[in-house]
C-alpha cells in the first residue's frame, strides 16, 4: 500500500468505528426502551442515546486531541532548555522530510521515557514527549522518534486512534451505567414476560445484556489490534524518513530498558504511544494472551525488523 | 461515418492530452516547491553563519584562515544560481563548516560555551533539514522527470516543452563516502 492508499485506508477505517460507535448507542438506548418500558408513546432513551452517541463522537473527533493532551498534563515547550530547543528542532527536521506542515510540540514531565501523537489530520496533529525521553536519548535517536510519530500523523492513524480512544473511552463509561441502572432500577420486564412471547423477550434481553458486559473488553481488544498492527508500519515508514533504521533501534531499546509504568498516560490513550506505558510486563513477552492483551507488538520484534532494514542481523 | 470514428479518437486524444498535461504541470509545481523549501533552509544557514563567526572569531583568532574560508564559502553560496551551482557551493559551505567544527573540539572553553552549544545546534539541526529539504525534492524531481520519460507521457511532454528537473545531488567527498557497518551489534 503506497501513502495515498494507506490515508484512504484509515478514513474508511475511522468511519466504520464512529458508525460501530453510534450504532452501540443506539442499541443500548433501544434496549432501554424495551426494558424499561416507560410509558411515553416516544422511545425516549433511543433518541436520548443517539444524540449522546452522536455528539460523543463529533466532539471526540473535534476536541479529542486537546483532552488527550490535558489528561497526560502536556505542556508547551521552554525554548530555553537546550533539550526541549533540539526537540523542537528534530521535530521541525522530520516534518520538513514528511514534507507535511509542523505539528505542535509538547512536553510531559514524567521520568518515564514514552511520547505520543494526536490530532485528526496532519494540519491539527500534536506530538508529545516525556522529559524521561528527552533525556535518555540522543539526537538521532530522539529525531527517529519524531519521524516514528510523523508516519502516524501523515498516513491519519492519528485520527483513527483518537476516534478509538474516545470509543474505548465512552463505551466503558456507558456500559458502567448501564449495569449500575440494571441493578438498581425499576424494571418492568417481569410485567411483560408474564404475558405472551416471553421467550424471545428473554433471549433479546439475554443478547443485550451479554453486549452491555462484552463491549468494554471488546471494544478494548479492538483498539488494542489496530495499534498493533500500525506500529511496525510506523517503525518502518520512520525509518524510511531519516534513513536511519538502526537509531529507532536504539532508541526502542533505551525506552525498553525503563521498566516503570509512564503515570501520566492512561489506559485509555495507551495505543497512541510509542511504546507501551504499562511497562514492560506484557511488551517483551509472546504468546497467545500477551498477543491479544498488548498494545504494541513485542519490543525485541521491533527491534530486529529494524535491524534488517539496516541489513544487520 | 468513418469521419464520425476519425472525431471520436481526435477528442480522445485531444482529452488525453488535458489529462497528462495537467498532472504534468502539477508535478512540475509539486517540484518548485520542492526547491523552495531547499532555498528556504539554505537562507536559514547563510544568516546563522556570521552569528557563528562572530562568537567564536575571539577565542580562534589565530584560525583566522578557517574563518575566512567559511565567509567566502558563504557568500559564494548566497551568489550562486542555478540547481548545480548552488549544490556545488552549498556542498563547499558545508565542508568549510565541518572543518571549523572539528577545530571547535580543541578548544574547551569554546565547547563549554553556551552560545557555541546553542549556535552548534541550530547548524546542525540546519544541516539535517537541508538534507531533508533535498530528500524531499530529489524524491517529487524524480517522479516529475520519471512521468517525463515514460511511454506514453514522453510524447506529451517533448511536444509541450516540459523539461527534465535537476536534481539537487551531493559532490561532496566527505559526504559520499560508504557509512561505516558495525557488525560487533548483537
Amino acid at each position: 500500500m503506497n501513502i495515498y492508499e494507506r490515508q484512504a485506508h484509515n478514513r474508511r477505517w475511522t468511519w466504520l468505528i464512529i458508525f460501530a460507535f453510534v450504532s452501540f448507542f443506539l442499541f443500548i438506548g433501544l434496549g432501554f426502551d424495551y426494558y424499561y418500558g416507560v410509558r411515553l408513546e416516544m422511545p425516549i432513551f433511543t433518541v436520548v442515546a443517539l444524540i449522546f452517541g452522536l455528539a460523543m463522537a463529533y466532539s471526540g473527533y473535534l476536541w479529542g486531541d486537546k483532552l488527550v493532551l490535558a489528561s497526560t498534563h502536556a505542556q508547551e515547550l521552554d525554548l530555553n532548555d537546550p533539550k526541549q530547543k533540539q526537540w523542537q528542532n528534530v521535530v521541525e527536521e522530520v516534518s520538513i522530510a514528511a514534507g507535511i506542515p509542523l505539528p505542535k510540540i509538547y512536553i510531559i514531565e514524567d521520568p518515564d521515557p514514552n511520547a505520543f501523537a494526536t490530532g485528526r489530520s496532519p494540519e491539527t496533529a500534536s506530538i508529545a514527549v516525556t522529559r524521561g525521553l528527552l533525556d535518555a536519548l540522543n539526537r538521532d535517536e530522539l529525531q527517529a522518534v519524531a519521524a516514528h510519530e510523523m508516519s502516524h500523523v501523515k498516513n491519519f492513524d492519528i485520527r483513527l486512534m483518537l476516534m478509538i480512544a474516545v470509543l474505548v473511552g465512552s463505551i466503558a463509561l456507558l456500559a458502567d451505567w448501564t449495569r449500575r441502572s440494571l441493578f438498581y432500577g425499576n424494571r418492568r420486564s417481569s410485567r411483560r414476560s408474564e404475558g405472551g412471547g416471553g421467550y424471545v423477550a428473554l433471549v433479546i434481553l439475554a443478547i443485550w445484556l451479554i453486549t452491555v458486559i462484552l463491549a468494554p473488553i471488546l471494544s478494548q481488544l479492538m483498539a488494542m489490534c489496530v495499534s498493533r498492527k500500525r506500529e511496525y508500519l510506523a517503525d518502518a515508514s520512520g525509518a524510511e524518513l531519516t534513513r536511519n533504521p538502526l537509531a529507532l533501534a536504539s532508541a526502542l531499546e533505551k525506552i525498553s530498558s525503563h521498566e516503570g509504568p509512564t503515570r501520566s498516560i492512561n489506559q485509555g490513550t495507551a495505543h497512541l504511544c510509542i511504546c507501551d506505558p504499562k511497562g514492560t510486563a506484557l511488551g517483551m513477552k509472546e504468546g497467545g494472551m500477551a498477543n491479544l492483551f498488548a498494545t504494541h507488538p513485542p519490543i525485541d520484534k521491533r527491534i530486529e525488523a529494524l535491524r534488517q532494514m539496516a541489513y544487520i542481523k | 461515418m468513418v469521419g464520425w470514428i476519425i472525431l471520436g479518437v481526435l477528442a480522445a486524444m485531444v482529452i488525453w492530452m488535458i489529462a497528462i498535461f495537467n498532472s504534468l504541470v502539477s508535478l512540475k509545481n509539486q517540484t518548485l516547491n520542492g526547491w523552495k523549501q531547499i532555498d528556504v533552509q539554505l537562507k536559514r544557514r547563510h544568516d546563522l553563519i556570521p552569528n557563528l563567526v562572530e562568537t567564536v572569531k575571539g577565542v580562534m583568532s589565530f584560525e583566522q584562515n578557517t574563518l575566512t574560508q567559511v565567509i567566502e564559502a558563504r557568500n559564494r553560496a548566497i551568489s550562486a544560481q542555478g540547481v548545480a551551482d548552488k549544490a556545488a557551493q552549498e556542498n563547499m559551505l558545508s565542508g568549510a563548516l565541518r572543518q571549523l567544527f572539528a577545530l571547535v573540539e580543541n578548544y574547551p572553553n569554546l565547547k563549554s560555551n553556551e552560545n557555541v552549544s546553542k549556535l552548534q545546534e541550530e547548524l546542525s539541526s540546519t544541516e539535517n533539514r537541508i538534507g531533508f529539504a533535498r530528500q524531499f525534492y530529489n524524491d517529487i524531481a524524480t517522479k516529475f522527470n520519471i512521468a517525463q520519460q515514460t511511454f506514453p507521457t514522453n510524447m506529451v511532454a517533448g511536444m509541450l516543452g516540459f523539461q527534465a528537473a535537476e536534481l539537487f545531488e551531493i559532490k561532496d567527498a566527505a559526504e559520499k563516502e560508504v557509512p561505516k557497518v558495525d557488525l560487533n551489534l548483537k
